[in-house]
């Protein structure tokens, strides 16, 4: 294959792959600490030990999802110069930029409140604690942001030009706010934050259906439900709205996610394909099955467009987005999903309205937590779904229209970036499979429930001394 | 404005040489620990070790991420040409910090701690090694060609000074270990840490005496700076003040102190950061690219002084927060 002779090819998968398995875990991390936040709080409000319990339990599966995130995050950070460094140095001055504000304000605050939030329960007070676990789902999120800002810019460029095979920046805040950025930030902000309770969801109903903790963990799942209420519909609109500016800004992508090979004119009815075979060589799709007029309601809610939807034929060959089926299939994929949450959300609403969530009969509702179970590992997919979209959608430019990723990258000899690349398929793999086991540990361990709860004056806590103290996953250290 | 062309650049030069500092000594100590987690002679004692750097080792680790971001924002062609020539070595120090920084989370909740453990240590071992070559080829020189793109090979990074700059680094690592390993155990192990604090003292010194004499050797520029007029004074006086803190450490360590060894590492760390910094000024990969040259655009370096600067007081203020709530010795090692 020639592939695996081409070093440009190479780094592309290379990134592609760690990228990949870096979202795997930060997914969580964004999402799941907001969820955190929200069960503290409770606790702090009510002093409902449950939440206390709650609190702890899902830190520990927090934790372990953390480090594998930091430490699959590091190669990305250096990866801009080793395998992208042309690309580096033509947008170094902003793009550079984006990423030393992404480290200064979003890692550094979460790591150095991580440290507090997981071992700092008897050594701080309750409202200092709390603030550490607010400022470590801040920095995250800031993350997303920081992350997001940089990439938006390389889908929309905005606040500057290329002179002289470098881009130069006028107006950095034109750059920051790049005409994609509000939308892709929201978009994935909602993303995580709806895999992360997906994931709770599903774990509560696998607790509740094996008859273990029942109560326990009734009080979560509705807590999930209640916040899914408004995260599910909200992240269809803001996709929706994703797909309208891919229309303004990057048509090539739109014609790819279509599979649309001829124009559609304004004012002629567009359909839209549920399934379709796009063949490149052919430049025409070999079978498809369409919806009337389909497109139209989507982009503008009405049967025609007003604005023509170009096909791929307007663009020469090389200028259109490759593995056109892929990108095809990929958007079905997330915005089904998108779709199925919504749905389960809805008979969800519907169950507990009639009461059938309580602490009693929810072990009853053996169909609908099922699908609770089913729909935990759907929003990793969907999120990858959407960033194969966006990426590979995005080609054959690094930064849309003006820098081709042909020529953003390292010249490296195809040996060292095919080592390297077996190298992190290997090791993530082995990190992957290592995730889920220890993961899957912990949840058959189950909360442990006897942890002494800070500030609760009957606790043993405070009898024993430091030395006998069996904690709940780190030891503490004695204060001096 | 020609002035203003000439200042940032050097504000930036600094600032990245403080967070590179800062790095050196907080993850140093940290690294260092894993790698005497190797010789630990018992999983109760690794796993004391292991605790002392919970609460840590992640903001420590944090400031290499934030020198990648900066110097990729301040210096865009350094930090293409420098990335791009260590491919290999940058890998072998990813591929350190991956396994080590996994090992934290699996090796509490596995059964089987050997691999773990394993990965603890060789991972620490190898990031500084990394580290060390990184650091080792930069200083010897990258070849790069009219625009300041790289134009070795992938294995120029593999060379005798390189190795010795790494070894010596590791050494490094592992004192500055021992001495904040002092500061944290008792006991036994404190015993151990004395012993090992003497040894990398010792080790230490020697890879620094053998540096100092190659390098005016293999380095024509390091050598025309060392003997240049005025620096020749303070290239005189650096190794005089080393001298003194290093019969300070080990003297400390001799009477069995237990925060003084950990402040005179520090401070040797400080001095042979200075005089690496003096014969590198201006340049920023050394007698090719000066930091004028590398520098992103004024503007760029305003925008990000603005939003950087003002954190790093900040920064600092909640990572010494960090370190004053989780303040003294650690004693269990129970990991239920
Ligand atoms: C839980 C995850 C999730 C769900 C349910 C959806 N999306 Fe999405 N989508 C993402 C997660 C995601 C993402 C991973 O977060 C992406 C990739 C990059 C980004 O900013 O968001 C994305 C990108 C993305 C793009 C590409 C933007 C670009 O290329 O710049 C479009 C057009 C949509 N989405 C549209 C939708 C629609 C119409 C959905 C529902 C009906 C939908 N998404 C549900
Ligand atoms: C592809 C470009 C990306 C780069 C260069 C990158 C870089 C990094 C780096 C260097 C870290 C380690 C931070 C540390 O040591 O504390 C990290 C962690 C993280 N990344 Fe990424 N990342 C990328 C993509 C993303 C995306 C798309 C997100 C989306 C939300 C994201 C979210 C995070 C989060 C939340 C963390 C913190 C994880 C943790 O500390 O556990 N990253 N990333
Ligand atoms: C974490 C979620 C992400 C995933 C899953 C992802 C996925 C991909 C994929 C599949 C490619 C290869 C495209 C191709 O060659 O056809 C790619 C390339 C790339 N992505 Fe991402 N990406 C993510 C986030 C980001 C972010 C946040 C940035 C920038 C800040 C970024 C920057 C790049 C760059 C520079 C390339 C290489 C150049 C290119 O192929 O155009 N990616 N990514």
């Amino acid at each position: 294959m020639d592939v695996f002779f081409d070093s440009v090819a190479l780094s592309r998968m290379q990134f592609a792959l760690t990228s990949i398995f870096h979202m795997l875990w930060t997914d969580l991390t964004t999402g799941k600490a907001i969820y955190l936040v929200i069960i503290e709080g409770l606790w702090l409000k009510t002093r409902d030990t449950d939440y206390y319990y709650h609190a702890r339990f899902w830190a520990k599966l927090y934790v372990l999802n953390f480090g594998i995130g930091v430490a699959t995050g590091l190669p990305m950070e250096f990866q801009f110069g080793t395998n992208w460094a042309p690309f580096s140095e033509a947008v170094g001055d902003f793009f550079g930029s984006i990423l030393g504000f992404e480290g200064a304000m979003a890692f550094m605050l979460e790591a150095g409140f991580l440290g507090i939030m997981l071992f700092g329960w008897e050594r701080v007070p309750p409202v200092m604690h709390y603030i550490s676990t607010i400022m470590v789902a801040f920095g995250a999120n800031l993350s997303t942001f920081w992350i997001l800002a940089a990439n938006s810019w390389m889908q929309t460029p905005a606040g500057g030009e290329m002179v002289d095979g470098k881009f130069v920046v006028h107006d950095y805040f034109q750059a920051i706010f790049n005409p994609s950025m509000f939308n892709s930030v929201s978009h994935m902000f909602l993303a995580t934050l709806e895999t992360s309770l997906f994931v709770i969801g599903g774990i509560c109903a696998w607790y509740v259906l094996n008859k273990r903790h029942e109560a326990f963990f009734a009080k979560a799942l509705k807590i999930v439900i209640a916040t899914v209420i408004a995260v599910a519909p909200l992240q269809i609109y803001v996709g929706h709205l994703s797909g309208e500016y891919v229309y303004q800004e990057q048509p090539s992508k739109l014609a790819a996610i279509e599979a649309r090979w001829e124009t559609a004119l304004a004012g002629e009815p567009a359909p839209w394909s549920l399934v379709a075979w796009p063949t490149a060589a052919a430049e025409t799709n070999r079978w498809e099955l369409n919806i009337p007029q389909g497109l139209g309601y989507i982009l503008e809610f009405k049967g025609t467009l007003s604005e023509p939807v170009l096909g791929l034929k307007e663009w020469p060959p090389a200028d259109r987005p490759p593995m056109t089926g892929l990108i095809f299939y990929a958007f079905r994929v997330m915005a089904g999903i998108g779709f199925f949450f919504a749905g389960l959300m809805l008979l969800s609403v519907m169950q507990w309205l009639r009461g059938k969530l309580s602490a009693e009969a929810i072990a009853q509702q053996r169909g609908l937590l099922r699908a609770w179970i089913f729909a935990a590992p759907l929003g990793y997919i969907a999120v990858e779904s959407g960033w194969i979209v966006r990426e590979v959608g995005r080609q054959p430019w690094t930064v849309y229209g003006l820098i081709r990723t042909s020529d953003a990258a390292s010249r490296l000899p195809a040996a060292g970036v095919f080592t390297s690349l077996m190298l992190f398929a290997m090791v993530y793999t082995l990190l992957l499979i290592a995730t889920l086991y220890f993961g899957s540990r912990i949840l058959r361990q189950g909360p442990n429930l006897d942890l002494p709860v800070p500030g609760m004056t009957t606790q043993p806590a405070l009898k024993t001394t430091p030395a006998e103290f069996v904690p709940d996953q780190r030891p503490t250290e004695a204060q001096q | 404005m020609e002035t203003l062309d000439y200042f940032l650049p050097q504000v930036w030069f600094f600032i990245l040489a403080l967070f590179l500092l800062l790095y050196v000594m907080l993850d140093g100590f940290d690294l260092g620990v894993g790698i005497l987690s190797i010789t630990a002679s018992s999983e109760e004692r690794r796993s004391l070790l292991m605790t002392s750097l919970g609460n840590i080792w992640d903001a420590n680790e944090t400031w290499l991420v934030i020198m990648g971001g900066t110097l990729f924002g301040a210096f865009p062609l350094a930090y293409s040409t420098i990335l791009n020539a260590l491919y290999v070595p940058i890998l072998i120090m990813i591929f350190g910090l991956i396994f080590r920084a996994v090992a934290f989370e699996f090796r509490e909740h596995a059964e089987q701690k050997v691999f773990w453990n394993l990965a603890f240590g060789m991972g620490s071992f190898l990031a500084a090694l990394g580290q060390g070559l990184s650091l080792g080829t930069v200083l010897a020189g990258i070849q790069v060609d009219e625009f300041g793109h790289f134009a070795g090979t992938i294995m120029d990074w593999f060379t005798v000074p390189a190795f010795l700059v790494a070894l010596t680094l590791i050494q490094g690592y592992v004192l500055i270990g021992s001495t904040y390993l002092i500061m944290k155990t008792e006991e036994d192990l404190q015993t151990t840490h004395y012993r090992t604090a003497q040894i990398a003292a010792w080790t230490t010194l020697f890879g620094a005496i053998l540096i100092t004499l190659v390098t005016p050797f293999f380095y024509t520029y390091a050598r025309e700076r060392l003997f240049s007029q005025p620096l020749i004074y303070v290239f005189v006086a650096i190794p005089l003040v080393g001298i003194v803190l290093i019969w300070q450490l080990l003297s400390s360590l001799n009477q069995k102190r237990e925060t003084a060894p950990f402040i005179w590492t520090i401070l040797i760390f400080l001095l042979t950061f200075i005089g690496l910094a003096l014969v590198v000024f201006p340049y920023i990969i050394p007698t090719q690219i000066t930091i004028y040259e590398a520098a992103a655009a004024p503007s760029a370096l305003v925008f990000m002084l603005v939003f950087i600067g003002f954190l790093i007081p900040i920064m600092l203020a909640y990572n010494i927060y960090n370190y004053v709530v989780f303040r003294g010795k650690v004693i269990n090692s129970d990991y239920g």
